[in-house]
């Protein structure tokens, strides 16, 4: 049997073990975007917004920490929650958190660096009204972000594809273990070495099936919102 | 009736304003009291926008000081200004506004009354809902005009507030700041355009390479200009 064939059969039937994989996964990525846009959005806003020694570097670096190797953050967060590490006696190694907390880092940095793109381009806009309302330092954050909110949902889309896709930080710290911690992208890697492509390529249709649908929704929850406020 | 509001008058004591080797004002001494408008003349980069931001407070200046009602470093409360080029902030125009309104302290419940209030001042009632960035110039200087406003401000500064307007558009903001100026809002305006100065002025300032050439009440400054630069700008000759 062709390995599409088989593949999309398995798609349609509902596998139960499948519909796990997919859940996990998305619960990660998007745990994991909603974390690190927690942290990013206000360190982005924060860099654009703030004069302090060594900002042009901090803005290199940040940059520079959206090409974060998913490896290299695996390895790192590994270190940090093993038993010997830092953080061991948390005991969060080879857990679905542990999973969380890697693409975190991983997606911190992009929603950060395009938050504080964004954030400074509309400050030069703003700046002279926001400052003649004689509006406070949390005011003005608070208004960049609520008018930057469309530019973000973007940085935001561009985070969840990074999680979405990557398949080395959460290998390294998840263990890729059946029904624990198995996501779309590590057992696509699995059932590609062992040679069960049929599976491996349902789960790649169903990864980018899924990616596209939540690009779809953001872009026309975007267009909606932008029809309303401009 | 407002009371004499303590932003008044706005004082300029040995005003400069420098940037690097460039002289922006030069050692402006002037005195903008309530009352008629003050309209500020003089051709592009004379320093007329300088002397609005400076007099708003949202700059400080080189050398020299400036006081309202006689406080150095008075915040902006009663004081407001609507740009040449007005920031629409991405929401609708009502928005907008009510922005301006938590942005001024003023207590939330009035906010629903006021804004339509401010709306219909500035003929945009039916507009409400519109994203301000879609409205057209006019439109947009209109929502600039009621934003600044919604402030309650003692003392209004407008920038060239008919720069890019047609004729129509031009007619309703200033009757809008014929309104305003009957409200007792002590109106502030640069403009390069005489036939406004003439419309509008109480005072008049005259701007030249950022030095007061000449200021007085408009009729005698329009009628006897006792400078050759204020005589060649009101003969239309170009002044550079």
């Amino acid at each position: 049997m062709p390995a599409e064939l088989s593949a999309f059969q398995l798609v349609l039937s509902g596998d139960p073990a499948l519909f796990a994989i997919v859940r996990l996964s998305l619960v990660v990525s998007l745990s994991a975007v909603l974390l690190a846009a927690l942290m990013g959005i206000p360190l982005g806003a924060w860099i654009a917004l703030t004069n302090f020694p060594g900002r042009q570097g901090a803005i290199v670096l940040l940059n520079a920490l959206m090409g974060l190797p998913p490896v290299v953050v695996g390895l790192a967060v590994y270190l940090a929650l093993s038993r010997s590490g830092p953080l061991g006696s948390w005991g969060l190694l080879f857990t679905p958190r542990a999973m969380i907390i890697a693409q975190t880092v991983l997606v911190a940095p992009i929603i950060a660096a395009l938050t504080r793109q964004t954030i400074e381009d509309l400050w030069l806009e703003y700046r002279d009204e926001l400052t003649a309302m004689n509006l406070g330092p949390l005011g003005r954050v608070a208004a960049l972000i609520w008018d930057a909110r469309f530019s973000l949902v973007t940085a935001l889309l561009a985070g969840f594809g990074r999680a979405a896709a990557e398949v080395g930080a959460i290998i390294i710290v998840g263990g890729n273990i059946d029904g624990f911690t198995r996501t779309m992208t590590t057992a696509i890697a699995l059932e590609t070495s062992k040679g069960d492509l049929p599976l491996a390529v349902g789960l790649g249709v169903v990864l980018i099936a899924i990616v596209i649908a939540i690009n779809a929704l953001a872009w026309t929850a975007r267009r909606a919102g932008e029809r309303l406020a401009g | 009736m407002r009371a004499p509001c303590e932003e008044l008058p706005v004082v300029f004591d040995g005003v400069s304003v420098t940037a690097g080797p460039v002289t922006i004002l030069d050692n402006i001494s002037l005195s903008l009291a309530a009352g008629a408008p003050t309209v500020l003349i003089g051709p592009n980069g004379s320093g007329k926008s300088t002397l609005l931001r400076i007099a708003m407070g949202l700059m400080p200046p080189s050398r020299g000081r400036v006081t309202w009602g006689g406080r150095e470093n008075a915040p902006p409360l009663k004081r407001a200004i609507v740009f040449q080029r007005p920031a629409m902030l991405r929401r609708s125009a009502a928005a907008n506004i009510r922005f301006a309104l938590r942005a001024a302290g003023i207590p939330r419940a009035g906010h629903a009354a006021r804004t339509s209030e401010l709306l219909e001042l500035v003929g945009l009632g039916g507009l409400a809902d519109r994203a301000a960035r879609r409205l057209s110039g006019g439109e947009q200087q209109r929502l600039a005009l009621a934003r600044a406003l919604a402030r309650d401000p003692a003392v209004l500064f407008l920038d060239e507030p008919t720069a890019s307007l047609d004729p129509t558009a031009t007619k309703a903001v200033e009757d809008i700041i014929r309104a305003v100026s009957a409200r007792n809002i002590k109106v502030v305006m640069a403009t390069h355009d005489l036939g406004e100065a003439r419309r509008f002025a109480g005072d008049i300032v005259m701007l030249h390479r950022g030095r007061v050439v000449e200021a007085g009440p408009a009729a005698s400054f329009l009628d006897t200009p006792k400078t050759a630069e204020a005589r060649a700008f009101l003969a239309g000759e170009l002044l550079i």
